[in-house]
């Protein structure tokens, strides 16, 4: 590398590293997320009080006439509500990335605009992981708040599931951000994926029950899903019955599916955008 | 190493996509503060050339030196400095015309105050300032087009891309444009720009490669290629349908240096347009409506690939 190479380089304070490239895609998003974010904050609210007053308070009623020992001996509120904290961060992940991504790529073609600055291709991924975690975030101290005025919680550990929640919804956000920009003509294939993805996981996760109740064969299937990790994850720790070890296995999993996902990314995003 | 003023040399360059070669070995270097063209039909490789130059696309062989960096591994750098005009605007048409700026600008770490200062000058030269509060969906494109342009002034670059810069566009739209990337040229921008448009070319391009097939077939100002390639009138003849063929074939004997027989007209090359016409007229031959202009770079096109711009 030549002198002039060098100086070139590090005369131009409109680079920068990883982390100063990913916060100036990350604000393309919060210029966009100012015209929606109103709505975006009646449904986060409207989401948790419709599900827990429905399902937790309603079906609850019936659930615990018959005995919680399936449960763990806790009402099917509070059996619920951390689980469906964790679902929520699913779905959160899900509304952030596959059509966001999509339209950036192909509708709007902004990612295109992005890729045509300093900014990388992996600088434009991680900045929408970093908008989608913000999102992630709001969402989840939203419903753990909700969560305790409803009374479902029964261990301050509470507070350690907002960060369990927000890796569950990363280790999503990731893997399908890098799925989704690879999407050339249609969205069909999301489709596919709400419908025999996400729906699926968020019945069969251990959300509205223990996946002790499926069938043993299937319970694999459960096992490999970053939902069910997050469920489990979350109860325990607002239940206050935290399993070191399961909990350390669970934290390790969703990390891994999260890391592979951001690695995943930074290559389909460069394949697409860098051709 | 490098003369200074050479902005961007290519030599060789190449772009394949699988077993298609879209852009094949071609060489040209591009000169501080000229407006240089890429002439071509769809798919000759224009596009191709100008994402490898943007570096958006790594090259596949041959050399490519950008403001005297290297595109594959100081990518940032470099498109630190270009501004980029694409052929589809990319604009969020959802956020307002100055939120557009702003995400952009961001992007290049511009602080917030200069953005807002460029911002206002910017759009009042592409004459958006009135529109600045509103939403970009529903701008017509000529407008889009022109905020596209704004968009790319935002960090001042040093070299102005512009792919297919009008094309979409209705004429008076385009003459807009034309105008403000005139402006530019005067301003002392350096343009480098591909387009299907003979009359754009003529009128932005102080030096132009013909491109057609992935190659580059000539190479020069728009006149030192109407020289080159062509004669200084042409005549253009329209005959009768059932008397085309006939006519053309006569024509062969015409006093002229070229014949181009098209679907519905025939060409004559020569330097006098109104002493051929006699000389026709002399041969017998009486055509339906006859026109003497002078060559465009349409005729130089037309001479190298033997098929018209618009043909593709």
């Amino acid at each position: 590398m030549s002198a002039a190479t060098i100086q070139a380089r590090r005369a131009d304070p409109r680079t920068g590293g990883p982390l100063t490239m990913a916060i100036r895609a990350f604000q393309f998003w919060l210029v966009d997320y100012r015209r929606t974010w109103r709505g975006s904050i009646y449904s986060s609210v409207l989401n948790p009080v419709l599900y827990l007053g429905a399902m937790g308070l309603g079906l609850g009623s019936l659930v615990d006439k018959h005995g919680t020992a399936h449960l763990g001996g806790v009402s099917y509120l509070a059996f619920l509500a951390p689980g469906l904290l964790a679902a929520s961060a699913m779905q959160t992940a899900v509304g952030e990335s596959l059509y966001p991504v999509f339209s950036a790529v192909k509708w709007q073609q902004t990612y295109q605009a992005a890729a045509s600055t300093p900014l990388k291709p992996g600088d434009i991924f991680r900045g929408h992981v970093m908008f989608t975690t913000m999102r992630l975030t709001m969402n989840m101290i939203v419903f753990l708040v909700i969560m305790s005025v409803f009374g479902a919680v029964r261990s301050v550990w509470v507070i350690a599931a907002l960060p369990v929640a927000v890796l569950t919804g990363i280790a999503f956000a990731a893997p399908l951000d890098a799925f989704a920009v690879t999407q050339k003509n249609n969205d069909q294939a999301f489709n596919v994926i709400f419908r025999f993805g996400m729906i699926p996981l968020f019945l069969f996760s251990g959300t509205f029950f223990p996946i002790s109740q499926l069938p043993g064969w299937i319970r694999p299937l459960a096992y490999i899903t970053p939902l069910w990790h997050g469920v489990a994850l979350c109860r325990s720790l607002s239940l206050g019955t935290p399993d070191v070890l399961g909990s350390l296995g669970n934290i390790a999993y969703l990390l891994v599916v999260a890391a592979a996902g951001l690695v995943a990314g930074q290559i389909t995003y460069r394949r697409r955008l860098h051709v | 190493m490098l003369d200074p003023d050479i902005l961007i040399r290519a030599r060789g360059l190449t772009k394949r996509f699988g077993d298609f070669t879209a852009v094949d070995g071609i060489d040209f270097e591009l000169r501080r503060g000229e407006a240089f063209g890429f002439l071509g039909p769809n798919g000759a490789g224009k596009s191709s050339t100008m994402r490898m130059i943007g570096c958006v696309s790594p090259p596949s062989g041959g050399e490519l030196t950008i403001l005297g960096l290297d595109p594959v591994t100081d990518g940032p750098a470099i498109r630190a400095r270009l501004g980029v005009v694409p052929q589809e605007d990319t604009l969020d048409v959802e956020l307002s015309v100055r939120e557009n700026l702003l995400v952009y600008g961001r992007y290049f770490g511009l602080p917030r105050a200069v953005i807002a200062e460029r911002t206002d000058r910017l759009l009042e030269f592409v004459q958006l300032s009135e529109r600045a509060g509103d939403t970009v969906e529903p701008l017509s494109g000529g407008m889009k087009r022109r905020l596209t342009i704004a968009r790319s002034l935002i960090n001042e670059p040093e070299v102005l891309i512009l792919d297919e810069p009008t094309t979409g566009l209705d004429p008076q739209a385009r003459h807009v444009v034309w105008d403000r990337l005139f402006r530019l040229k005067q301003q002392g921008v350096t343009l480098i720009l591909t387009t299907h448009y003979m009359d754009e070319a003529e009128q932005l391009c102080d030096r132009l490669v013909v491109m057609d097939g992935g190659r580059i077939a000539a190479e020069g100002s728009p006149r030192e290629l109407i020289e080159t390639y062509s004669t200084r009138e042409v005549l253009e003849l329209r005959f009768s349908t059932f008397e085309h063929d006939q006519a053309a074939e006569k024509l062969a004997h015409a006093p002229a240096e070229r014949r181009e027989v098209l679907a519905d007209r025939v060409l004559l090359y020569v330097e006098n347009g109104d002493a051929a016409l006699t000389a026709i007229r002399g041969l017998g031959l009486e055509p339906l409506t006859s026109l003497v202009r002078r060559s465009t770079l349409e005729d130089v096109f037309l001479r190298l690939t033997g098929r018209r711009l618009e043909d593709g």
